[in-house]
């Protein structure tokens, strides 16, 4: 019976100490350590979630990346083939002015070789005609440079005419 | 590997009985030469003392040459008495016959400043005609508030520094570090404090936790570091503190007043008008609820101080085999046994504080539920 006889002074002891226990505790050390706890607690469900959303940027920004990439690939891949038409029609164009250049420039030539010749043709008939003119004249002075040779020709011219 | 094992097992269960069989050998020859001077050794009386408060702090040694500290002792009676239980221990004693039984018992008569006083089973009481007046075994003179600082008393001091000690220290990390991840002290209590928090306070109070939380750490802590301080055997434990119910009662009137402040509308409906019963069962109801509010907090105090009382009383139980074999030889038995529910002991530490801690936290959220139909 005396063990489950609640004693009075034990119990003011008891309800003194929980009391001043409770109080200090509360006050000056369940709240710090609770208001550490509760912080970090939040601190790392912040980071977690940072985490999270850099993950979901980052699989975006990997997916724009691939989409840029296709992009810059398509358009290097236009360009390409614009350069290659563009240099295909410059060849093309270059060959082409190239050849009717030079069937101008033989055009020319053969213009220029056949004036040339035609000059040189009739050079060479002016002074044949004037060699001929000169030798006629030298021919005729040899002829005619002695009497006997005057009178050789005279008889001879007209015993030409006789014989005409 | 395993062939090590089993040889050094033998080895050790060969040396274990060597040494025992040793050890009976040389206490008959001991107990053979010892005259029976001494008191028979009753068990019951042993482990109720221990179980019980006393006045003096006994550290070792027996009947008269035992060495213990006297506390002191706080009396109100006609005015504040205070001097050392040494007046007591050291004091004259009287024997009693009781006249039913025949069974003698003493009770002890103060010294100097306790003279007007007498200690029977530590329990004081005034003097009448400078004897105790006995009546089926019980002294039927006046008790003196009796205010002293008693073992558990003492106890529980030591208990409350300590829990400031080591709360201290974890409060003074967090203040120092700020909110990072815990260090020494605070890694270990750091758990408790949170399972406290979470799976007690938030888990059965719902979203008004905040406010209790204080209140439930302390009542945990208090609980767990005393049950601990009531495992150790000697100085600064021992006491049989937890399991005192005095102890109990102020916990258990504790909770029903945090319960009862924190009580709303909706926990008073439910007692008085259970929504959804017809009157007439009201008319039984309502006395069974009333009876609840008390016997919940009752439950508490019982649960607690039953658990405790009865793990110090196996613990006693079973070392006192030796000594009502009379041989130590029988330590062989009892110490393991002891030391098995010493372990188990520590888990029901834990484990009552715990489940104290957590039925306050389901009374009070009982009270504090908000109606939801």
């Amino acid at each position: 019976m005396d063990l489950i006889t609640p004693d009075l002074g034990l119990l003011f002891w008891t309800g003194l100490v929980f009391c001043i226990l409770l109080f200090i505790l509360t006050k000056f050390i369940w709240k710090p350590i609770l208001t550490a706890v509760n912080t970090r607690e939040q601190k790392i469900t912040e980071a977690l979630e940072l985490a999270e959303k850099t993950k979901a940027e980052m699989k975006t920004m990997q997916a724009e990346n691939q989409n840029l990439l296709k992009e810059a690939r398509a358009e290097r891949d236009a360009i390409v083939k614009d350069a290659k038409e563009t240099a295909t029609k410059m060849v093309e164009d270059a060959k082409k002015s190239a050849k009717l250049e030079a069937e101008k420039i033989a055009e020319a030539a053969r213009m220029t070789v056949a004036a040339e010749r035609n000059a040189a043709i009739a050079d060479l008939k002016n002074q044949v005609a004037t060699f001929s003119i000169e030798i006629a004249e030298k021919i005729v002075r040899a002829d005619l440079a002695s009497d006997e040779k005057q009178k050789a020709l005279a008889e001879k011219m007209a015993g030409d005419i006789n014989l005409n | 590997m395993a062939l090590t094992k089993v040889i050094k097992s033998v080895f050790i269960t060969l040396l274990a009985v060597f040494s025992l069989t040793l050890v009976r050998a040389n206490n008959a020859e001991h107990t053979s030469k010892k005259p029976h001077a001494e008191k028979e050794f009753n068990v019951g009386e042993m482990i109720m003392h221990h179980i019980k408060d006393a006045h003096e702090w006994h550290l070792w040694g027996g009947h008269h040459n035992s060495t213990s500290i006297y506390l002191p002792i706080i009396l109100l009676d006609g005015g504040l008495k205070t001097f050392s239980s040494e007046l007591f221990y050291h004091g004259k004693s009287v024997e009693v016959i009781d006249p039913i039984t025949n069974e003698t018992t003493d009770y002890v008569v103060g010294k100097g400043a306790a003279s007007n006083y007498a200690m029977f089973h530590e329990k004081i009481y005034k003097l009448h005609n400078g004897e105790l007046k006995f009546v089926d075994g019980h002294p039927h003179n006046v008790k003196p508030l009796d205010f002293s600082i008693t073992k558990n008393v003492l106890s529980l001091f030591i208990g409350a520094v300590l829990i400031l000690i080591l709360m201290g220290i974890v409060a003074r990390f967090y203040k120092k570090n700020g909110p990072v991840a815990p260090k020494g002290l605070a890694k270990y209590l750091e758990v408790l404090i949170v399972m406290v928090r979470d799976d007690v306070a938030k888990a059965n109070i719902g979203h008004k936790y905040k406010k209790y939380v204080p209140y439930l750490l302390t009542i945990f802590f208090f609980i767990f570091i005393n049950n601990l301080l009531g495992l150790i055997p000697f100085l600064p434990g021992g006491a049989n503190l937890t399991g005192n119910i005095s102890v109990t009662l102020f916990l258990a009137v504790a909770t029903l007043v945090v319960t009862l402040a924190s009580s709303n509308k909706n926990y008073w409906s439910h007692i008085f008008a259970t929504p959804g019963v017809p009157w007439p069962v009201l008319i039984i109801l309502i006395p069974i609820e009333l009876v609840g509010i008390f016997t919940k907090p009752f439950a508490l105090m019982v649960r607690l101080f039953a658990n405790m009382t009865a793990g110090h009383i196996i613990v006693l139980a079973l070392i006192s085999i030796i000594f009502i074999n009379q041989n130590i030889a029988w330590g062989g038995l009892s110490v393991p046994m002891a030391l098995f529910i010493s372990v188990l002991e520590l888990l029901v530490a834990f484990l009552q504080g715990f489940l104290f801690a957590m039925l306050s936290a389901l009374f009070i959220g009982a009270a504090v539920e908000e109606a939801h139909h």
